[in-house]
């Protein structure tokens, strides 16, 4: 079921919403294009907020995805500072927070994710933050600068990537896990013992396996972190990154099935043919692992906007992707392919001290994901090899003087 | 500003103006011209902002990083002239600039 001149209305204007939103004209779609997005400025790249942005190295302008004016000239219907606030299938209808409604023969859910909230005492504060917006950002580069004190409460790649931005800025970064390693849900322990390394030689203090319990306040705003053994971590903000939960509420109420994600088939779309999903709110099958999960990432957003803007109007789905994301965190950059489900071998290839290194992990003689810290050709053929299934020879694998190429031949 | 004409794998040319401090990659997206698709966003991470920049203009784009020689190794179709347009900075000496896309970036 596709139409070029059907009425898409977009719910989100993240990286998804606003790429689907572009695909559909550069893909020939003559329809009406309304686009609705809760935050006041047009669609934008958030991976910079942690990084460059956060650095001062990148302005608002290139932060968007497109100028405003773009959206105008592609006769593109964009709505901000408004949120859908009900689904109503059956009329084909979707109530925004405005009070108005739109009307549609295709919706697109691309509400994205929130960040998760700790229910603590004092997490009301002023300076307490978490990263998900740009305004979240705005907020926390106002708080961070030399001799400032920074507390960053969650040890995973937002998390570290604000303390490597911190560092930069000259402030005083400590940043307080729960785990007793870092990155300890997306990463394995030669990743982990490589970064809380890297990091502590630039500056920053780790409290490992510590349970944050509240936040101290001077004036309404923070002072403190309190830990669950009694001790007060100072600081001047806190930044809170545990993860985020997906903004599925618009279709669940809508009877949508969801499964802490919004579940759709190969071409985005929910078992509504009018009602697609893409981004992080979409759960959706991934056949070289044989499931179905959700992913939190940038290149997961551009996929499945390619192939919802390819089911309206009528192109053949995209080839089957390899999900991959990167990191950087001071001059590393660290890419990784595929996820490690089902893993029983690792392979570490290179030396983690010469700071160039890749780590494989296999299920049997697969490889089911890689992740590489300034080691492309380990990414990028590792990429290849997650995709085409060949089986691996670990012992070339392991070996840094065979090269890539020679692996993956 | 500095005239960049991109030149689809079809022969389709565009040309716009590109402020500089941006990237030749930033200028294509920002003015949705088909055939970059950029998916990191200029982080030099994933090789799909891949352009041939015609010869006459080889030595006044700058140098490639060993960052950019190493993703570009295992792009696909590589040529001489390949370069990652998210690693060339917009200045005014690259008024009418000329690069040409692939025909896929995957």
């Amino acid at each position: 079921m596709s139409d070029l001149n059907a009425h898409v209305v977009i719910i989100g204007a993240g990286h998804a919403g606003g790429t689907l939103a572009a695909l559909l004209r550069q893909y020939g779609h003559t329809g009406l294009i309304s686009m609705v997005g809760d935050e006041p400025i047009p669609p934008y790249q958030r991976p910079p907020l942690s990084k460059a942005w956060l650095k001062g190295e990148a302005d608002a302008d290139s932060l968007a995805l497109r100028p405003l004016a773009f959206y105008g000239e592609a006769n593109i219907d964009f709505r901000p500072s408004v949120r859908a606030v009900k689904l109503e299938r059956s009329a084909r209808k979707v109530h925004l927070s405005d009070g108005s409604e739109l009307s549609y023969d295709f919706l697109v859910i691309a509400t994205g994710a929130r960040a998760i909230a700790l229910p603590i005492p004092g997490a009301d504060l002023k300076g307490v933050l978490s990263l998900r917006t740009a305004a979240d950002a705005e907020a926390l580069k106002a708080q961070v600068g030399p001799g400032k004190q920074l507390a960053v409460v969650g040890g995973g790649y937002i998390g570290l990537e604000v303390a490597a931005s911190g560092r930069a800025l000259g402030a005083e970064v400590v940043v307080l896990e729960r785990e007793t390693r870092l990155l300890a849900r997306v990463a394995n322990e030669v990743l982990s013992e490589f970064f809380r390394d890297y990091h502590q030689q630039r500056g920053v203090r780790f409290e490992l396996g510590a349970s944050v319990t509240g936040f101290e306040g001077v004036d309404g705003h923070v002072s403190g972190v309190k830990l669950a053994d009694g001790r007060i971590v100072p600081c001047d903000a806190a930044v809170v990154g545990v993860g985020v939960i997906p903004n599925d509420e618009l279709a669940a109420d809508s009877g949508l099935e969801t499964a802490r994600g919004v579940v759709v088939d190969l071409e985005a779309r929910t078992a509504d043919p009018h009602v697609f999903a893409i981004g992080d709110v979409a759960h959706r099958p991934m056949p070289i692992y044989g499931r179905m999960f959700r992913m939190e990432s940038v290149p997961n957003a551009l996929e499945q906007a390619k192939q919802a803007a390819c089911a309206i109007t009528g192109r053949p789905a995209p080839m089957g992707e390899v999900p991959w994301q990167w990191s950087d965190q001071y001059d590393l950059k660290l890419q990784i392919a595929g996820y490690a489900f089902d893993v029983d071998e690792i392979v570490v290839r290179g030396d983690p001290a010469s700071g160039k290194f890749a780590v494989f992990h296999l299920k049997g003689d697969q490889l089911q994901s890689v992740e590489a810290i300034n080691a492309p050709p380990e990414f990028m053929m590792g990429r290849q090899l997650i995709g085409n299934r060949k089986p691996i020879d670990k012992a070339k694998l392991a070996d840094p003087t065979v090269s890539m190429k020679e692996v993956a031949a | 500003m500095a005239k960049i004409t991109y030149i689809q794998f079809d022969g389709t040319e565009t040309v716009i103006d590109v402020k500089p401090g941006l990237s030749v990659m930033e200028g294509a997206v920002k003015n949705n011209v088909r055939g970059i698709d950029a998916d990191c966003g200029g982080a030099c991470a994933c090789a799909t902002c891949h352009v041939f920049v015609d010869p006459a203009w080889l030595d006044k784009v700058g140098q490639k990083s060993a960052m950019e020689e190493s993703m570009l190794d295992f792009a696909e179709n590589v040529e001489e002239n390949s370069r990652l347009s998210c690693q060339i900075p917009v200045t005014e000496a690259l008024d009418g600039l000329i690069v040409r896309l692939p025909e896929s970036q995957h």
